[in-house]
């Protein structure tokens, strides 16, 4: 077991891991932040994409004891306060979700598209979402809301 | 129309909710003092049980206990039950084996539970499961559905490999429209085997209460009533009143999460064996092997039509595949929600159609999105086009000439069903004018320039939802009834709350039937809160599946309605001093006729709840109705989907270039949301069509296991889509709704085939069995299509 000390969603927090603990086991089980969740076992669904320094991890495929040091932001650190951030407001707007199971995932990765890219096409959309799956919505009211979301974060700036 | 009433794309009330990672899932669930479950699964298709040996695993550390098939056996618990008796063509039972909540003797399906770690953590049971000593002897397995039926196959069951040898229609009369027949249209075809993969795996927990007797079982349900009465009455034997189920939110089901699973059975169990609750969640590659699978069936069918291209017959032979166990609603897929449905959107007068159900060393196959429709419509949508080939006909004319007038309904089917209303005339205009079919020509030209191959494909369907009418369903077979009950709670100060028997996974339930209870009450969207999923709250229910909820459940909610206005008019006859019969309620305002005298649909609820002036002699006080609603029949949802796919021959890769979907769904409650079920729909259909395939080596061993061997649709193989409506009314229920959950899946994989064998007809194709994958079609192209094709 190893003490590891990160930041999530703007507060420190420490837990103790082993070596085989998986940064969503320490987000779900240890944090009890179930915002974030388990689709796969091999990497392909994006459900539990979070982001680390920034960037967008699936964080059943990062070790916790990697994580040590960084700054995590969850699907729970998104709204501020009861106001949605853009791309959740998008995403209730455009009706892009239906059981909600992969839309943490679809938000957090769809947040550093438009990080990436203010304007993207539904090209850009759909080939930049190729590592998360969704069973629900066929995936058209998820482009049309990454692009509105991307166009409400730039329009905020 | 209320303004967020009947019609109105009202944004989901459960959104937030979702969007901020508040979602409430079974994993999300820890009951303090839990314990861990870990299942311990065949990994061969078929063999004896020799020993198991669980000292050491018992030993190691953070064990709690190990359990096998004998521990349950000890404690007399039931095999899992199969809801639904299909009877042999001469009329004796099917063959229903007996299904062990954990192996017994034998394993029949990789991924079979043949033992149980429970421990501290996850971890330490997965360990400790390692420490297991089985001793398997394998049996020779047997795979393939036509397999199953050869002599000398290797029997999954003592009793064989034949679980019923069902038919339906009319043979001598289909036999003689044949000897008549101009042309016969003959097709076989395959009916891939998928997996439904709702993106949150299953997962259970289970608690025992010392104190109050009561049981809890949390589990990702589409029906939490149906897993009470089935796991209490056949196999834990827990009267209902102390056995509590709770669906909570459930992330996708698809049909797969309708059945009652060992998991389930098994935490339940355990929990006052070990005296802490037990959790239980799918690793993905568990979901693969463990959660009944879908479609899997061979077909040979033959059209009989007469010189001017008039369907006079169809037979449809039929092989489905059960797999090793039957699950809850396994028999009535290929027989009574797949036959039925064979006369299609057409007046083909004469229907007879034979189906074998087999036993396989596979996971069972039930009910997975459209459920029997889908393979209903792709014979027929894929026949018909052939029939135009053979008659040199084209497409859309054969179809219009076949479809039932418009002015025919209701219409009775040669297969039992009577259609009660439907235009389909009306929905092929509809998606033909969307996606510009009349340019198509010039598109494929256009796209041949570039050396890319175009093609066209048309499916026009119809389906039968609103599941069911439990007197028919009972003669049918069912064990259940399948009416849907509503609950309608006003508050004192005028808030109401409904409790409804089905279950939302994703079908926007919270917003949809508040929108209802806002049109007819006149109050708004957030005084009005949705509650399901739990059966200590829910008076009873049949749950959702089969494009239920609206038809029926919705239907149970207005018959709740209906009665809280019928009183709330009493009572506010008796503050306004006038008869009852002079009362109006229009907008949340009770009136008398003819004056201005009024009281708000707030100042009833509080009467009711205070009824200080109340006439209590004839009236309870209160405002609080159940209604239980059995439909009448079933309704039929239709429509017409119209594939363009291009095809590139270097690679073989086939793309979606655009798809428009004209469905009647019945009246549209929110459009909104209508249309996401159509998009969710349709990525099912186009990826059974062209990328899904559950495949097995001829062991029995899973080889499609994981989402890197599984083919999901991903946005980058999908286009956008073109969805509208035009509807006409369902007859028989108050809404006129007919439901939308299952068209998309059911309507669109012949819309795709059609129209890759439209693009590939230069190469003599006519007909590809799905997943049309890149391989195959680079084999036609390339000149191997023997391999592939016809």
């Amino acid at each position: 077991m190893a003490k590891i000390s990160l930041t999530v969603n703007g507060k420190k927090v420490s837990a103790e891991v082993e070596g085989r603990t998986l940064l969503v086991q320490v987000l779900r089980e240890k944090l009890g932040m179930t915002g974030t969740h388990v689709g796969c076992d091999t990497s392909q669904c994006g459900a539990c994409v979070v982001h680390v320094d920034g960037k967008s991890v699936k964080s059943c495929t990062m070790l916790a004891a990697q994580a040590d040091g960084t700054s995590v932001t969850t699907i729970e650190g998104l709204a501020n306060g009861n106001e949605l951030h853009p791309m959740q407001a998008a995403f209730k707007e455009h009706h892009g979700l239906q059981c909600g199971f992969c839309t943490p995932g679809m938000v957090m990765s769809a947040i550093e598209l438009a990080k990436r890219n203010s304007n993207p096409s539904e090209h850009d959309v759909r080939e930049w979402l190729e590592g998360n799956i969704c069973r629900c919505t066929g995936y058209h009211n998820i482009v049309k809301a990454v692009q509105a979301g991307a166009q409400a974060m730039a329009a905020a700036k | 129309m209320a303004i967020d009433g009947i019609g109105a794309a009202v944004r989901r009330k459960e959104d937030y909710r979702f969007l901020t990672g508040q979602g409430n899932y079974t994993d999300d669930i820890s009951r303090p003092n839990q314990v861990h479950a870990y299942f311990v699964r065949a990994q061969t298709a078929h063999a004896k049980i020799v020993r198991i040996d669980t000292a050491k695993a018992k030993a190691a550390e953070g064990v709690v206990a190990v359990f096998t098939g004998p521990d349950m056996a000890a404690d007399a618990i039931g095999g899992l039950p199969c809801g639904w008796l299909v009877k042999n063509k001469d009329g004796s039972p099917m063959q229903e084996p007996a299904h062990p909540v954990l192996a017994l003797e034998r394993v029949r399906h990789v991924g079979d539970p043949i033992a149980v770690v429970v421990a501290e953590t996850l971890s330490q049971a997965k360990d400790a499961a390692e420490l297991l000593d089985i001793e398997l002897a394998d049996l020779p397995a047997v795979v393939g559905l036509v397999d199953a039926l050869k002599p000398g196959a290797p029997a999954v069951h003592a009793g064989g490999n034949l679980c019923f040898d069902w038919h339906i229609g009319d043979a001598d009369q289909v036999a003689a429209a044949f000897k008549n027949a101009y042309k016969v249209a003959k097709i076989d075809l395959v009916n891939n085997r998928l997996i439904a993969n709702p993106m949150e795996p299953r997962a259970a927990v289970g608690e025992y209460d010392r104190a109050t007797g009561e049981y809890t079982l949390f589990t990702t349900s589409q029906n939490p009533h149906v897993i009470r009465l089935l796991m209490g009455a056949f196999v834990l034997h827990i009267p209902e009143s102390r056995l509590r189920v709770v669906a909570p939110d459930v992330g996708g089901g698809f049909g797969s999460k309708i059945y009652h699973y060992a998991e389930e059975a098994f935490v339940t169990w355990a929990a006052p064996k070990v005296g802490r609750p037990v959790k239980w969640t799918a690793e993905r590659g568990e979901s693969f092997m463990s959660d009944a699978q879908g479609r899997d069936h061979v077909t040979h069918a033959e059209l009989a039509l007469d010189k001017n291209g008039k369907f006079l017959a169809l037979k449809v032979n039929t092989i489905a595949n059960m797999g090793a166990y039957l699950s809850t609603f396994a028999p009535a897929i290929p027989t009574y929600l797949y036959a039925t449905l064979l006369a299609g959107v057409y007046t083909t007068p004469a229907i007879y159609a034979e189906v074998k159900a087999v036993f396989t060393n596979t996971v069972p196959v039930d009910a997975y999105r459209g459920a029997g429709r889908p393979e209903a419509a792709f014979l027929i949508e894929r026949i018909v086009d052939i029939a135009a080939a053979e008659m040199g006909m084209d497409r859309v004319e054969i179809r219009k000439r076949n479809f039932i007038p418009t002015n025919a309904f209701p219409y009775q089917t040669p297969v039992a069903l009577q259609y009660d209303s439907g235009d389909y005339f009306a929905t092929l205009e509809g998606a033909m004018k969307a996606i510009d079919y009349a340019g198509f020509e010039a598109r494929r030209a256009a796209a041949k320039k570039h050396g890319k191959l175009r093609g066209i494909g048309i499916s026009t369907y119809v389906e039968a939802c609103g599941i069911a009418p439990s007197n028919i369903a009972g003669a049918l077979g069912a064990r259940a009834g399948l009416y849907e009950c509503a609950n309608v709670r006003v508050h004192p100060t005028g808030s109401v709350t409904l409790f409804t028997g089905c279950h939302s996974h994703g079908q926007g339930h919270e917003t949809t039937y508040a929108q209802l209870i806002a049109e007819r009450l006149g109050i708004g969207l957030d005084q009005i809160e949705v509650s399901h999923g739990d059966t200590n709250k829910i008076p009873f229910g049949m749950g959702t599946y089969g494009s239920r909820s609206l038809a029926v459940g919705g239907t149970a909610v207005v018959k709740a309605l209906d009665k809280i206005v019928d009183k709330a008019k009493k009572i506010a006859a008796h503050l306004l001093e006038a008869a009852e019969a002079d009362i109006e309620f229009k907008d949340g305002k009770f009136t008398v006729a003819g004056t201005d005298k009024s009281k708000s649909f707030g100042e009833i609820a509080l009467t009711a709840y205070v009824p200080h002036n109340y006439p209590l002699e004839t009236l309870e006080p209160g405002l609080d109705e159940t209604a239980f609603y059995d439909p009448k029949n079933f309704t039929f949802p239709g429509g017409a989907h119209i594939c363009e796919v291009e095809i590139d021959p270097q690679t073989g890769v086939v793309k979606v270039v655009d798809f428009a979907a004209c469905d009647d769904v019945g009246r549209v409650v929110n459009p909104m949301i209508v249309e996401g079920q159509v998009h969710g729909g349709l990525a099912q259909g186009i990826g059974q069509a062209l990328m899904e395939e559950c495949v097995y080596d001829d062991k029995g061993q899973l080889r499609s296991g994981s989402f890197m061997d599984y083919t999901m649709p991903r946005a980058d193989d999908l286009p956008s889509f073109k969805v509208s409506t035009a509807i006409t009314l369902c007859t028989h229920n108050p809404l006129g709704v007919k439901g939308v959950g299952e068209v998309g899946a059911i309507g669109s994989p012949p819309a795709v085939i059609n129209a890759v064998v439209d693009a590939l007809k230069d190469y003599g194709v006519r007909h590809i069995d799905m997943p049309a994958t890149p391989q195959k079609i680079w084999a036609i192209v390339n000149g191997g299509h023997r391999m592939a094709a016809e």
